[in-house]
C-alpha cells in the first residue's frame, strides 16, 4: 500500500516538474506539440485516403516509415553499450549517462512501433497480430520475432530505470541484485533487436541486396555508432540546459565507443562495396543504382555520397585523439556520424532492395510531404518523449523530487 | 515414370498431408490447417486440434476462438476485445431501440466481421456464416446480390499452370479479363498479370523488357511473356506474413484471408516474381462491373489497405472451369490444368515439353513453367 502512495506521489510529482520549466524549456515542449500535431493531421489524411498519400507503390512497397524503423531500431539498441560498462563491468563514470541512454531507448522503441504502425494498411486490425487473440505466424516469420523482440526490449528498458529511479525518489539506494539481472538481459537483447530486425531484410531471398550476410553485423556496427553518438549529443545539451553534472570523463568514454563503432562500421562498408564492385552480377545491381545510378535514374546519389564523406571525414577525424578530445570537436562528428548513419540505414538500406524490381524494372522512390509530416511529427514524438523522461529522471537524481521532502512539507 | 519426377518435386506438401506439419506454415497447431478440415467434422476437427497441441497453455491461445464455436466464448472474446478496442460506434448502434432494423443488422454485421477470426482456422460452419454475413452485407448496402462461396480445395487436386512463349502475341486479352473477372480497382488500374514485350535475339532480358506497352501488337521482331503469381510450393510470401493472412491451400493455391491482412507488405519484399498487389487507396469497381460469382479467398471486394494477388481465379478453377486469363487467350498460350491428373493437358505439356520456370535458383518450386513449340 505504502509503494502505491510513493507512485502517486511519484505521479503527481512528475507531472509537476514537467509542466514547468524555463520559458526555453516552454517554447521546445511547444515547437514539439506542434510537430506532433501537423505529424497527426498528415495521420488522418493518410488513414482516410490510404497509403496512396505517400510516395509508396507496388514496386517500391516500403519507404521512408521503414527506414526510420530501422534506424531507430539501432538507436534504441545503442543504450546497452552504456548499461555494459555501468552494471556489469561496474564502470561508476557511466551510470548518470545510463539513466539518459535508457531513456533514449524508450523514446526510440515508442518511435519504432510508431512507425511500423504508421507503415501499416489496416491500423485497425493491429490486434490479429496480438498472441493470444491474434494468430501469430511465429516462429516461422520474423517480424513476428521483431514484435516479440522489440516489445520485450521496451518493457526491460522501461523497468530497470524505473526501479532505480523509484527507489531514488524514496532516498534508497537501488539494490543491486534486483537489476542487476535485469541489466545482463537488457545486453544480449539489445543484440537480439537488431539481429532480428536486420534478419527481417536478409533473410529474403527476393532482395540480393539484403539477402546478404554482413547485414547484421554491420546493422551493429552502425548502430553502435550513431546510438552513442546521439547520446553524447543529448548529454551535452543536458549539460548545458541543466545543472545535472555530467562528467566529461564519461562523455570521452562514450566518444571511445563512437570512435571504434565507426570504424568497425567502414571496415564493412569498405567489404560491401568490394563484393559488390569488383566482379559484379545482376544481384549488384541494386548496390550500382545506389552509389552510381542505373539507367540514368540517380535519385539516391546524393544522399548516399553526403553519407559515405560524412562517415569517412567523422571517423577519421574521430579516430585522433586530439581531435576527439576537443570536446566541439566531437560534438560536430557526432552529428556528422548521426546524420550519415541514419541516411546510410534508413533508406540507402531500403529503398535500394526494391530498384530494381524482381523483373528489372527501375521506378524510383520519393516520399510524400504527408510522409515527411508523419515522420517528423513520430521524431517529435519521440523527443517530446524523452524529454519528459529526462526531466522527471534529472530531477530525481537532483534529489529535487523526492518523496520524503514532499512529506516533511506537507 | 521419369516423367513424373517434374512433379514429383512439388509433391512434397501432398504427402506431408497425414504426416508433419507441412508448408502451411501454422507451425505446432497443425491440426487448425486445411489438412484435416475437410476430412473431420467440427467436433472430431476440434478433438483433433487439441490432441495435436501441446498442453495446458494450449487451451487458452488465440486459436481457441477459432476451434471452438460455441457461442458463449465467442461472446465473451467479443466483450474482452470491446473493452481494448474502439468499435464503440458499433456498440451503441446496435444496441439501441430507435435505429431501424437494416442500420441495426448492418452494424451487427460489421461487428461480427471486425472480430472474426483467421478464415484458414475457420470450420466450415464459420466459413459459411461468415460468407453469408457478406453477401447479407453487399445486400443492405447495394440492394443487390452476390453469391459467393467458400468452396474447400477438393481431394488429389494440385493446380499448375504452363504458359507457351512461342504463341504469346502480347495482345493482353488475359490481363483485362483477369481485371473483369477478379474485380480489380479500376483507379489505380491494378493487373496482377504483366506481359513483358522482349526483343528477338536477347533471350530473356527482363530489365531491358516493356510490361507496359501501349501499342500495335504483336511487334516486329519482339516476342512476349507473361508473369503473375506463380503459386510457388514453398513461398516465401507465406513465411514472412506476421499473422498468417496468407497460405498454401491443399490444392495448391496461394491465397490471402483480405479481412486478415494487416497491410504491413513483408510479403510483397519476399515475392521475387512481383507477384502481389496492395490496395493502396480504396478499390472501387463500377456497380454493373462488378462480377458477381464470388470466393472468399478470390475475387471478392477488398477493402483498402490489403494485399491482393493472383488466385488462379480460385471461385472458377474449384468448380472445373479454367481461369479467365486461360478462357480469355486468343493464342492457346495459357495452358491449366491439375498435375495430379496424368490425363490433363498440363501434365502432356509438361511431359512432352522441354519447360522450365523463373528463377528456379531461389528454391521456391514455382507452380508456372513456360516452355516453346
Amino acid at each position: 500500500m505504502g509503494q502505491f502512495k510513493v507512485l502517486k506521489s511519484l505521479v503527481v510529482d512528475s507531472l509537476d516538474t514537467i509542466t514547468k520549466g524555463s520559458l526555453k524549456y516552454h517554447l521546445w515542449m511547444g515547437f514539439l506539440t506542434i510537430v506532433i500535431l501537423i505529424g497527426m493531421y498528415c495521420y488522418s489524411i493518410q488513414l482516410d485516403e490510404g497509403l496512396s498519400v505517400t510516395g509508396m507503390n507496388d514496386r517500391v512497397s516500403w519507404g521512408l516509415y521503414i527506414s526510420n524503423f530501422t534506424f531507430l531500431v539501432g538507436v534504441a539498441a545503442a543504450a546497452v553499450m552504456l548499461v555494459m560498462p555501468t552494471y556489469i563491468l561496474k564502470d561508476i563514470d557511466f551510470k548518470q549517462a545510463v539513466l539518459i541512454g535508457e531513456g533514449l531507448a524508450v523514446s526510440a522503441l515508442i518511435m519504432c512501433i510508431a512507425f511500423v504502425i504508421a507503415d501499416m494498411g489496416g491500423p485497425a486490425v493491429l490486434w490479429h497480430m496480438i498472441p493470444g487473440i491474434g494468430v501469430f505466424n511465429f516462429p516461422k516469420s520474423m517480424l513476428a520475432w521483431d514484435v516479440i523482440v522489440l516489445n520485450v526490449y521496451l518493457f526491460i528498458n522501461i523497468s530497470i530505470p524505473f526501479y532505480i529511479l523509484f527507489r531514488h525518489y524514496q532516498g534508497k539506494e537501488a539494490k543491486h541484485n534486483v537489476y542487476l539481472p535485469g541489466a545482463i538481459l537488457s545486453v544480449f537483447w539489445a543484440v537480439a533487436i537488431h539481429l532480428v530486425t536486420a534478419f527481417l531484410y536478409q533473410g529474403l531471398q527476393a532482395r540480393p541486396f539484403w539477402n546478404n550476410a554482413l547485414l547484421g553485423p554491420r546493422f551493429l556496427a552502425s548502430a553502435f555508432a550513431a546510438g552513442p553518438a546521439l547520446i553524447i549529443l543529448v548529454l551535452a545539451i543536458i549539460k548545458r540546459f541543466t545543472e545535472f553534472k555530467v562528467e566529461e570523463k564519461t562523455i570521452k568514454k562514450i566518444a571511445m565507443i563512437v570512435t571504434v563503432a565507426a570504424q568497425i562500421n567502414l571496415i564493412m562498408l569498405i567489404s560491401e562495396l568490394f563484393k559488390e564492385f569488383y566482379a559484379p552480377t545482376h544481384h549488384s545491381e541494386s548496390a550500382y543504382y545506389l552509389f552510381f545510378g542505373l539507367h540514368g535514374k540517380t535519385a539516391l546519389l546524393p544522399w548516399i555520397w553526403t553519407a559515405i564523406t560524412l562517415n569517412v571525414i567523422a571517423t577519421a577525424m574521430l579516430t585522433f585523439n586530439k581531435l576527439r578530445n576537443n570536446l566541439n570537436v566531437l560534438y560536430l562528428c557526432c552529428i556528422m556520424l548521426f546524420v550519415a548513419i541514419w541516411i546510410e540505414k534508413g533508406f540507402g538500406l531500403i529503398v535500394p532492395g526494391f530498384i530494381p524490381g524482381p523483373y528489372g524494372k527501375i521506378v524510383e522512390y520519393l516520399p510524400t510531404g504527408i510522409e515527411v509530416g508523419v515522420t517528423l511529427g513520430i521524431w517529435a514524438l519521440g523527443a517530446f518523449i524523452f524529454t519528459i523522461l529526462a526531466k522527471t529522471a534529472i530531477g530525481i537524481e537532483l534529489g529535487k523530487l523526492q518523496f520524503k521532502s514532499k512529506k516533511d512539507t506537507v | 515414370m521419369s516423367e513424373n519426377k517434374k512433379w514429383y518435386s512439388l509433391d512434397l506438401g501432398l504427402n506431408k498431408k497425414k504426416g508433419s506439419s507441412g508448408s502451411c506454415g501454422c507451425g505446432k497447431t497443425e491440426g487448425g490447417c486445411n489438412s484435416h478440415k475437410e476430412e473431420l467434422s467440427a467436433e472430431e476437427f476440434y478433438e483433433a486440434a487439441i490432441n495435436a497441441s501441446i498442453g495446458e497453455e494450449r487451451h487458452k491461445d488465440g486459436f481457441e476462438q477459432v476451434f471452438d464455436v460455441k457461442m458463449d466464448r465467442r461472446t465473451a472474446f467479443k466483450k474482452l476485445t470491446a473493452s481494448l478496442l474502439i468499435g464503440a460506434g458499433a456498440v451503441s448502434t446496435s444496441c439501441s431501440l430507435t435505429t431501424s432494423g437494416d442500420a441495426k443488422e448492418k452494424a451487427q454485421i460489421d461487428w461480427e466481421e471486425q472480430f472474426k477470426g483467421n478464415y484458414k482456422l475457420m470450420t466450415d460452419d464459420e466459413k459459411k456464416k461468415t460468407v453469408d454475413r457478406l453477401m447479407r452485407s453487399y445486400e443492405l448496402r447495394t440492394g443487390k446480390n452476390i453469391s459467393m462461396t467458400a468452396e474447400n480445395a477438393a481431394e488429389d487436386v494440385l493446380f499448375g499452370y504452363a504458359f507457351n512463349i512461342s504463341k504469346c502475341q502480347g495482345y493482353m486479352d488475359c490481363v483485362s479479363a483477369c481485371v473483369e473477372e477478379n474485380n480489380q480497382d479500376r483507379n489505380s488500374e491494378m493487373q496482377y498479370i504483366r506481359i513483358h514485350e522482349m526483343k528477338d535475339g536477347e533471350g530473356f532480358k527482363f530489365d531491358k523488357a516493356d510490361d507496359n506497352y501501349y501499342h500495335e501488337v504483336p511487334q516486329e521482331g519482339h516476342f512476349y511473356m507473361g508473369t503473375q503469381c506463380f503459386h510457388c510450393d514453398d513461398p516465401p510470401c507465406v513465411d514472412v506474413c506476421p499473422v498468417q493472412a496468407t497460405w498454401k491451400e491443399e490444392d495448391g493455391l496461394v491465397v490471402i484471408d483480405y479481412d486478415w491482412c494487416i497491410g504491413c507488405r513483408y510479403c510483397m519484399a519476399a515475392c521475387p516474381y512481383d507477384g502481389r498487389r496492395f490496395n493502396w487507396s480504396k478499390p472501387e469497381v463500377p456497380e454493373n462491373e462488378v462480377n458477381k460469382n464470388q470466393h472468399y479467398l478470390g475475387n471478392r471486394m477488398r477493402k483498402k489497405g490489403v494485399m491482393e494477388k493472383c488466385t488462379f481465379c480460385v471461385q472458377r478453377t474449384r468448380k472445373g472451369k479454367n481461369p479467365a486469363c486461360v478462357e480469355a487467350c486468343p493464342t492457346g498460350a495459357r495452358i491449366f490444368g491439375n498435375l495430379l491428373d496424368p490425363n490433363s493437358s498440363i501434365r502432356w505439356v509438361l511431359e512432352n515439353k522441354k519447360v522450365f520456370r523463373l528463377k528456379e535458383d531461389l528454391g521456391t518450386e514455382p507452380k508456372f513453367w513456360y516452355f516453346m513449340d
